[in-house]
């Protein structure tokens, strides 16, 4: 079939939660459906919440950006109809995001490899070029030899690794700086 | 059991570099290190699909999808409309697009919006749409205004509606914006200009189409999008449900 050159991508620009999130963005007459507002309710698992902020190069958190996540059941199951898919915008004020979600399943993969729990994580906001694929893994639930983690120079590896606290996991995104958050090419 | 393909490599001269240092926000934001590749798993092989059911009967309206009291939007009556298809030149069906844009006069429905031109009260300035088994959408709006905006000169954005867009596959998400045809701001302004292929840039300029526009009721602007390629199969999976 012909090869077609793809639609390069935009920056979201600094509304994006009018058009992803149209609720959270004060439209008084959102959708009948809010997409991305159910991952716990949809998916079979252990509670679990993930918080954070997206972090800049001067070291300020990013207000108009969004969070998509894509994941997993507790089994390790993904489904269709949107359950797996959740968004999470940053706070207008404080830049923090809130994932509340079920724990995943390890992904077994086609070599027959078990990939450790993690969400996938994709990033959007006013200054993003191009959206930031990168991942979630859980501190206390993670493998040594995960076949993505262990590509990583160990220095970097943590930033892809959700602490847990008694507030629940804990994970700042960095888009510079010597934190730098690995961004993946997938 | 559903067969997930792989996923082609992203063609980076296709797309704005992360840092473009023109477009300031870049510079804060845009990463350092070059993201690092791996060969295509499970979880970016598979993705969020939606059924037409999550749509309202006046989502892909933005004319009255926020009007009050049977009102319409002000401005130019437009209709965007066109194909969603992948590298490989397939249609992708049943794919969520959706799109946000300011008003007729420039001015988004925001808080943190403060430009001077008014908002309008039968305007909200969000839609969505799935596409159909062709690949097909169209949505109905007011032609949005450009507008000036915060980049250390006297910078303007050239007309437009941004785009967001699911694949098959979550590695194909994308967002996007789309300019219209004609527009000397396009050439002047550092966003689109980040784009590094000129052809790219034509690409996301929607053309004048009067074949579809109605007579004495809407325009039509023709714009088609394509979606990263699919590569070999490359596994059967225990996806639930399909
Ligand atoms: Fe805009």
């Amino acid at each position: 079939m012909a090869k077609l050159p793809e639609s390069a991508s935009q920056t979201s620009g600094p509304y994006v939660h009018i058009g992803c999130v149209p609720e959270f963005a004060g439209l008084e007459r959102g959708y009948q459906s809010q997409l991305g507002t159910s991952l716990r309710a949809d998916l079979m698992g252990d509670p679990i919440t993930v918080r954070g902020r997206i972090i800049d190069g001067m070291g300020d958190p990013v207000l108009d950006g969004l969070v998509e996540i894509w994941q997993p059941d507790g089994a390790g199951t993904f489904h269709t109809n949107g359950r797996g898919f959740g968004r999470a915008p940053s706070h207008a004020e404080t830049g923090e995001f809130v994932i509340e979600t079920v724990m995943p399943g390890a992904v077994i993969d086609q070599n027959g490899t078990l990939q450790s729990p993690h969400l996938a994580l994709w990033i959007v906001a006013r200054g993003i070029n191009v959206g930031l694929h990168t991942r979630a893994y859980f501190s206390d639930n993670v493998a040594d030899d995960d076949p993505i983690l262990s590509m990583i120079e160990p220095t970097r590896r943590t930033t892809l690794i959700a602490q847990k606290g008694s507030n629940g996991y804990q994970l700042d995104i960095h888009l510079q700086g010597e934190n730098e958050t690995v961004f993946f090419d997938v | 059991m559903s067969k997930l393909t792989d996923i082609a490599p992203r063609d980076f001269s296709l797309h704005p570099p992360r840092i473009a240092p023109d477009y300031r926000s870049s510079l804060s934001r845009g990463p350092i290190h070059k993201p690092i590749g791996f060969a295509t798993t499970m979880t970016e092989a598979t993705g969020p699909t939606f059924g037409h059911d999550v749509l309202g009967p006046n989502d892909h309206d933005l004319l009255i999808n926020h009007a009050v009291d049977g009102g319409s939007a002000i401005g130019p009556r437009i209709m965007v409309h066109g194909v969603l298809s992948d590298g490989d030149g397939r249609p992708v069906p049943n794919a969520l697009i959706e799109v946000w844009q300011a008003n007729a006069g420039g001015r988004y429905r925001h808080k943190k919006d403060a430009y001077l031109a008014p908002l309008d009260p039968n305007f909200g300035g969000c839609g969505r749409v799935i596409t159909g088994e062709d690949g097909s959408y169209s949505f109905r709006t007011v032609q949005p205004g450009a507008y000036p905006w915060p980049n250390g000169g006297n910078d303007w954005r050239p007309a437009h509606i941004h785009f967001s867009v699911f694949g098959m596959a979550f590695s194909q998400r994308l967002i996007t914006q789309m300019y219209f045809e004609g527009d000397p701001h396009i050439a002047l302004c550092p966003i689109a200009q980040s784009i590094p292929d000129a052809a790219a840039i034509d690409r996301l300029t929607a053309r004048l189409d009067m074949e579809a526009t109605v007579p004495m009721d809407i325009r039509a602007f023709r714009f088609d999008i394509v979606l990263r390629g699919r590569g070999a199969t490359l596994f059967e999976n225990q996806l639930e449900g399909t």
